[in-house]
């Protein structure tokens, strides 16, 4: 199964269990989403259950929180992460905060989906990885699968929790696993063990991070695309890396770093979006405060450069396998 | 209220027709260009074509004066030739080469011209729409007597921020041109199934903005409705809307096969509305041009784009250091 079908498989299943769920977004509804992410679920649940939204991100937004606070469980479609900032202060100051405000008498029970991140040549308004934007805002859970299995065990549980959740898709990764080589064949998940995506509900738990390479010498922080891209470096370099897939960033699976970084005394991060203030900022200081005397080299960050995302040199800006293969080889040598 | 259409024998000059089919055809042109370089894998990722609403951008720089702005949304190559920006410029984004009008920084989405007048092609849905609001603030600041024409899709027509910039435009009174280009379809979703309120030129109506449909498939009507705009934000009167009903025959961009809609529907508007053939049967019928003269500038146009083409392709890559520039002063 593609991360697409897994996603649609997700909410199949959420909306067979629960009357309550609600997904609606711009083209949603009749067309089936423009990455068909929720293909076939208006014939299947009606359009009272699943439906097409004007293109109003705030207003899709807003009116998500409201239905929300009386009840019913919205699952929403931004349709790429680069639209979502009209919709932002209504995440920022209405969702995140209704619990805390009203004294837990009104909830927020909402998924906001959007596809996430570069590498499909969409330059500055459909690349970007906003992701630190989320994770800076107490009350909000920001969760980013990399493969069809966790797409949908993680987005199950994101519906069922009782509060507001990102849900970032890597869109890179819908249709295959993707090492940052663009000038390689496309890969399939069709036969790839992570594209065997189990039936029913198989909720993964948010918050609990998993290790896609065991290794010795230096634990490599990432998540969505960036997994993929990381383990290729390490085949490439040989350098021995134990390689942290986050898969959600709030909550955050710190008990899974520090064990790790502990074991290697070496730390290497790796995200696709700008540099300052990104999350790996967020994520260096969470190791240095964890595993300072266990460090035996300065932790390095791999990201994109402090740039819009370019049109045209995509691939010069695109934390690629080179680049951390690079910092593999440095921090084994400081 | 009808779509405004054309009087039934326009007193239209020879060269003003001429000109019009030039200029529609060569908008038509270069985008089929563009869509065969796509294919070829020279131009990647999103790039809407404007093949099919190419009288609206054409009647309406008809209407302009020196001086005037334009702004628009991502589908924006026929506002960019319309108004008189390079072609070789605008193909050569589109290829992301450093000839490109934004040195391949922007892509297909995103070009500007400081001499065209030109603000943009905007990526995100109805962010254009204040800042053209804003723009047309600063020409009646500075007493200027332009106008700002400022371009969206009926898409765009329902973001929140469009409704904001109508009742700041309508309080300051302020000399812009709204041009809703309503082509049926946002993306896959059709206009009945958004918007609760179909009739886009009235969407001024609680701001007491005046508000116009006009047959955006006929280039004539499209002109003068602008003129009449035009003279009316010029007077001082304050924003106007003009709702273009037109019609793209290509999918929304070019990932899009258009499943959403039937083969006969588009087939149809090419045959009973298309802009271009309107220009030509006018031409020809009123005798103002012959078969021959119609395929001289046929064979004009075809090698105007066939160079943009040629320097798109030709046109070195963008230097790795232009990443970093233009990003602070
Ligand atoms: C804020 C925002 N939301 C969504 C999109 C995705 N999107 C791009 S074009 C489009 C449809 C717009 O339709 P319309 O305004 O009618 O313009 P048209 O494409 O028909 O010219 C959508 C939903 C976007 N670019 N920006
Ligand atoms: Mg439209």
């Amino acid at each position: 199964m593609t991360m697409i079908e897994a996603i649609r498989d997700a909410h199949d299943v959420a909306m067979a269990a629960d009357d309550r769920v609600v997904v609606f977004g711009e083209d949603v509804g009749f067309f089936g989403g423009v990455f068909r992410c929720t293909a076939g679920l208006q014939e299947k649940y009606g359009k009272s259950r699943c439906f097409d939204a004007p293109i109003n991100e705030s207003g899709i937004v807003g009116t998500a929180i409201g239905m929300a606070a009386y009840g019913l469980k919205p699952v929403i479609e931004i349709q790429f992460a680069d639209y979502v900032y009209p919709a932002y202060d209504q995440i920022a100051s209405e969702a995140a905060r209704l619990r805390h405000r009203s004294n837990g008498d009104f909830t927020c029970p909402l998924v906001i989906r959007m596809p996430t991140g570069g590498g499909i040549f969409g330059g500055q308004t459909h690349s970007q990885s906003p992701e630190a934007l989320f994770t800076h805002v107490s009350g909000l859970k920001v969760v980013l699968p990399s493969n069809p299995i966790d797409a949908k065990g993680l987005l199950l549980s994101a519906v069922a929790d009782p509060d507001p959740v990102i849900f970032l898709e890597p869109k890179r990764l819908y249709n295959g696993p993707f090492d940052g080589h663009h000038d390689k064949p496309l890969t399939s998940w069709k036969n790839h063990p992570l594209g065997d995506v189990p039936d029913g509900d198989n909720a993964i738990p948010l918050g609990k991070a998993t290790i896609t390479r065991d290794g010795a010498d230096v634990t490599v922080l990432a998540y969505g695309t960036m997994v993929y891209v990381a383990e290729a470096a390490a085949e490439e370099t040989g350098v021995d890396a134990e390689i942290i897939d986050l898969r959600s960033l709030l909550p955050l699976d710190l008990d899974a770093i520090s064990a790790s970084v502990r074991k290697t005394g070496r730390c290497v991060i790796v995200h696709e979006a700008t540099r300052t203030s990104g999350f790996g900022a967020e994520l260096m200081s969470l190791v240095q405060e964890t595993c300072f005397y266990h460090l035996e080299a300065p932790v390095i960050r791999v990201t994109g450069w402090d740039t819009p995302y370019p049109h045209a040199q995509e691939w010069e800006y695109f934390p690629g396998p080179a680049r951390v293969g690079e910092a593999l080889k440095k921090v084994m040598e400081d | 209220m009808a779509a405004r259409k054309s009087a039934k024998k326009p007193n239209t000059s020879k060269e003003e027709l001429l000109g019009y089919y030039r200029e529609m055809l060569l908008i038509r042109r270069f985008e089929e260009k563009a869509g065969q370089l796509y294919g070829m894998g020279l131009i990647g990722g999103f790039c809407h074509l404007y093949i099919g609403q190419e009288a609206v951008v054409v009647g309406l720089e008809a209407a302009a004066k020196e001086g005037d702005k334009r702004l628009t949304s991502y589908r924006d190559h026929g506002h960019m030739l319309a108004c008189g920006m390079d072609p070789k410029g605008v193909m050569a984004e589109l290829t992301g080469r450093s000839g490109g009008l934004s040195k391949g920084k922007g892509g297909s989405m995103h070009m500007f011209s400081k001499e065209a007048h030109f603000y943009g092609g905007h990526g995100i849905v109805g962010a254009q729409v204040p800042i053209g609001t804003g723009l047309a603030f600063a020409d009646k600041y500075k007493e200027n007597g332009g106008v700002t024409f400022t371009y969206f899709g009926d898409g765009a027509a329902n973001q929140g921020q469009v409704y904001e910039s109508f009742n700041m435009a309508a309080l300051w009174q302020l000399p812009v041109i709204y041009v809703i280009e309503n082509n049926q379809y946002a993306m896959g979703t059709a206009v009945k199934r958004a918007s609760s309120m179909p009739d886009m030129f009235k969407r001024g109506e609680s701001f007491s903005i005046p508000g116009e449909a006009v047959d955006g498939m006929d280039v004539l009507a499209v002109k003068e409705a602008g003129q009449k705009a035009a003279d009316h934000c010029r007077a001082g009167k304050g924003p106007y809307i003009l709702e273009m009903k037109t019609y793209r025959y290509r999918g929304h961009s070019m990932s899009d096969p258009a499943k959403y809609r039937t083969r006969e529907e588009v087939q149809k508007m090419r045959e009973d509305h298309d802009a271009i053939e309107s220009v030509r049967a006018l031409l020809l019928n009123g005798k103002h041009a012959t078969e021959d003269d119609l395929k001289a500038i046929d064979k004009e146009i075809k090698a105007i784009v066939n160079d943009s083409a040629e320097f798109a392709k030709e046109s070195p890559l963008p230097a790795v250091e232009e990443l970093w520039t233009d990003i602070y002063a």
